[in-house]
């Protein structure tokens, strides 16, 4: 649906973006993170046309956004990063404008009704935007953006300035409309990312730095290498027994958490719970808890970003477990 | 393309700028009229369209001033950008919707017209070339403008810039007199703005000095699509 080829841009100088290459088939949410200024809204306003690109090019839905940038742009609804309103019209004026504009050939008013339905925005459509809160102004972006029902939908940070219960409507509605458009949305929150994409591009300083799908992304993160365990007894020769066992590579000691009983953090090569059981079974030291530290989708995002990321490595095997 | 020049046409009324410009115009050329026709008795309108030169010239920026720097600004270029409309397209629409604005303005000339038809037998074909011959020079002052506006985010800025810019266009007759080169004199007073305006001002109107202002017109509307069109290789 949507092809980017080895698109490059500079701004002066900087780089912007430097060889970005990547494809997204119809019907799939494609979530853009990264760090602010790796160049995800760079990436977006090259897809959209409003920049062009140094080298490379775009294609939507095999139309080429350079040669035939009319039909390319009916094709897309775009929710920049500040949503682009007229604050001197109302509601009903900027959408009925945006409708002219983009040359939708439906019929305006239920078209109309229905999107300001979909991202409840019914009750202020009167209203002068400029008198909108924030979270209001996003949400007409939202239905400017899906005026004219485009295949493609492109949303540049789109809950940003929405409290939480709007946040959890609009990522719904997200999801709503990736059964019927292509979307893509950036932001620079993980869990935003994670709730509502199939699939998670991690951008960094203008070039793509990981290309997955949010599921096997979230399986990496859900590794057993570390775990925390709570152990009664003396802490200098637990932390002896523990330090014998085969795999484990380091153990760092916590402190005391109940009368007795103390806390370890233990880094493993592998899966190496069921030898520490058996270890300490041999002793009087009783196991209180273990449970296994989570490396979250965060840490993994912070590896990606500062390159200690390795793709589809070994944790695979032992998150299986 | 009339969905653009409709926004930006209301928008002059959503907002002062239209009124004043209009109250402004209307202001000055109602003076006018009273103290070169109607207090001295004369019929003809010649002076009244001579002063109102000088007015054209302020009210024009402030016409012009936000067409594009306030998008830049806004953001709102990306709307407009990223929907299936031409860059030469809104462009237009956009000196359209600036013209429309003067061409209200002008109309108070023909009020004025009739206004006197009442007591007198005013001259139509100086008021009618008049008409026609300000709405040209206005939309070379309007493309001017707008290319300006085009240039810079700020409002204030282009204002300032473009009325500087006008200025300067028209007091090219006083500074060619100062000029003694012949061949550069004549250049200047070639493409004075105010030497030709005048000639419409007594009635005159000479397809050289339409096709003048028209291709004014065209090469600074062709500079400003080149300008948004830059901004996106920028």
């Amino acid at each position: 649906m949507i092809k980017v080829d080895n698109i490059s841009k500079k701004y002066g100088r900087l780089q912007a973006l430097k060889n970005v290459s990547f494809e997204i088939e119809e019907g799939q949410i494609l979530g853009f993170l990264g760090p602010n200024g790796a160049g995800k809204s760079t990436t977006m306003n090259i897809i959209t046309g409003y920049l062009s690109c140094d080298e490379g090019s775009v294609s939507i839905d095999g139309i080429d956004i350079m040669e035939d940038p009319k039909e390319a742009k009916k094709k897309i609804g775009y929710l920049p990063e500040q949503p682009p309103l007229y604050y001197d019209m109302t509601v009903q004026q900027y959408l009925e404008f945006v409708f002219q504009l983009k040359k939708v050939r439906l019929p305006m008013k239920e078209h109309i009704n229905k999107i300001c339905d979909m991202v409840k925005i019914n009750d202020v459509r009167g209203r002068i935007l400029k008198h909108l809160s924030k979270g209001y102004c996003q949400r007409v972006g939202l239905a400017q953006a899906l005026i004219g029902d485009p295949p493609v939908l492109i949303l540049d940070e789109p809950t940003v300035g929405l409290d939480p219960q709007q946040i959890i409507e609009i990522r719904k509605l997200i999801r709503d409309l990736g059964k019927k458009h292509t979307v893509i949305l950036s932001s620079h929150l993980l869990s935003e990312v994670q709730a509502v994409s199939d699939r998670i591009l991690v951008i960094n300083h203008g070039t793509i730095a990981a290309d997955e799908m949010t599921s096997s992304l979230t399986m990496t993160g859900r590794s057993t290498e570390k775990l925390d365990v709570i152990i009664e007894g003396r802490k200098q020769t637990v932390k002896s027994i523990l330090a014998k066992i085969d795999g484990v590579t380091a153990v760092d000691e916590r402190g005391e958490v109940e009368k007795g009983c103390f806390e370890y953090i233990i880094d493993s090569k592998r899966d190496v719970r069921r030898l520490i059981f058996r270890a300490l079974a041999k002793t009087d030291f009783s196991i209180l808890s273990m449970k296994p530290v989570e490396r979250s989708l965060e840490d993994t995002y912070l590896n990606i970003i500062t390159g200690k990321y390795e793709s589809e490595g070994d944790a695979d095997n032992d998150s299986n477990i | 393309m009339t969905a653009i020049f409709k926004r930006e046409f209301r928008s002059y009324f959503t907002s002062p700028v239209g009124y004043s410009v209009l109250a402004a115009f209307m202001f000055f050329s109602g003076l006018f009229l009273y103290v070169y026709c109607l207090y001295p008795g004369i019929s003809s309108m010649y002076s009244v369209f001579q002063s109102m030169f000088m007015i054209v010239l302020f009210i024009i920026p402030i016409i012009t001033m936000r067409l594009f720097s306030e998008d830049k600004k806004m953001k709102t270029d990306q709307i407009l950008l990223t929907s299936p409309v031409s860059i030469p397209a809104i462009v237009l629409a956009k000196f359209l919707s600036a013209l429309a604005i003067l061409g209200l303005c002008l109309c108070s000339y023909i009020i004025e017209g009739l206004a006197l038809s009442f007591f007198s037998h005013p001259d139509w074909s100086v008021i009618i070339g008049n008409v026609f011959g300000m709405a040209l020079m206005g939309s070379a002052f309007i493309a001017i403008g707008i290319f300006v506006s085009s240039l810079t985010e700020s409002v204030v800025v282009a204002a300032v810039i473009s009325f500087a810019a006008n200025m300067f266009i028209s007091l090219f007759d006083a500074a060619a007199s100062t000029i003694s080169w012949e061949w550069l004199n004549e250049f200047v007073g070639a493409i004075s703005f105010q030497q030709k305006y005048s000639n419409f001002a007594l009635g005159i109107v000479s397809l050289s000095d339409v096709v003048f202002f028209l291709s004014a017109v065209f090469l600074f509307l062709f500079l400003t699509d080149r300008v948004i069109e830059k901004r996106r290789w920028a």
